[in-house]
């Protein structure tokens, strides 16, 4: 059964992957690319990463492809169908990607992964949430002060230029 | 608990069937009839000047900027919210400070006037 959900997410999402680097319309490449969002948090909560699932919905459905579509929306003339679909780079670059395909590829099966047995715990959100201000009190902390230098690092650059 | 995600499967099958019916049901009942005053593009009645893709403000993108931190801010709030029952002060203490030390770039975009729109 969980094969099958399995196969058919991968299908999904593999698709709309190929409709993101294939349409010829950017906006509508970033629509599908929310598609193969919601096929990832698919994929996370197959591996029982249920907090991972809920963190790619709220940020990378919710957030980024709103950044996505703003930053389309602000560009222009990059939406001409005109365009030519390969530039004098494509040869190289998709020998490139090949490339990293098969490192990849060799990297994820040949290495021994390390696995626990430990069991996974009741409720794995709550006991991350104990963790955020018990064991990782600190690194929780600096994540603040990270989304803050970041956000004024956005707030200059956008300034800059404004 | 896998279970459960039946439900939001009959959901989503539902919410990508409800559009989807609507849209055939009209296609199949409608007439058909084009004509090129029926085809052209028009806004209020009027024919449309200039190209229909406009560029926005850059404003917009400095609000989705800050839209993502608070938008982080909330995933990291949200295993703290599940657990809080079984926290302490401590834990409340925690997240004030993590929730003031993000005040204060909200403070620093509002002074900064990155909220005003010019």
């Amino acid at each position: 059964m969980e094969q099958l959900f399995f196969i058919l997410l991968a299908l999904l999402t593999l698709s709309a992957a190929l409709m993101v680097v294939t349409t010829r319309n950017l906006l509508h490449a970033a629509f599908w690319l929310i598609l193969v969002f919601f096929g990832i948090a698919g994929f996370f909560i197959l591996l029982h990463a249920e907090f991972l699932a809920v963190v790619q919905v709220l940020i990378y459905i919710g957030a980024i492809s709103t950044l996505i579509i703003f930053a389309i929306m602000l560009t222009r003339r990059i939406m001409d169908p005109q365009q030519p679909r390969f530039n004098s780079q494509w040869g190289l670059v998709g020998g490139l990607a090949a490339l990293l395909f098969v490192v990849l590829a060799a990297v994820t099966t040949r290495v021994a992964w390390p696995t626990t047995s430990a069991t996974l715990p009741a409720e794995p959100i709550k006991q991350l949430g104990a963790d955020f201000v018990g064991v990782y009190a600190v690194p929780f902390e600096v994540a603040s002060v990270l989304l803050v230098v970041a956000m004024i690092g956005a707030i200059i650059i956008a300034r800059e230029r404004g | 608990m896998q279970s459960q995600y039946l439900f939001i499967a009959i959901f989503a099958v539902v919410a990508l069937a409800l559009p989807a019916i609507g849209l055939a049901v009209a296609w199949a009942l409608r007439p058909k009839k084009p004509n090129p005053i029926k085809n052209s593009t028009y806004e209020c009645g009027m024919e449309t000047i200039g190209e229909t893709w406009v560029q926005f403000r850059a404003q917009y993108y400095l609000y989705a900027l800050i839209f993502v931190v608070f938008d982080v801010e909330a995933a990291f709030i949200f295993p703290w919210a599940v657990a809080y029952n079984q926290l302490g002060l401590y834990a409340l203490v925690e997240m004030i400070l993590f929730v003031a030390i993000l005040f204060g770039g909200l403070m620093y975009a509002w002074r900064k006037g990155a909220l005003e729109w010019r």
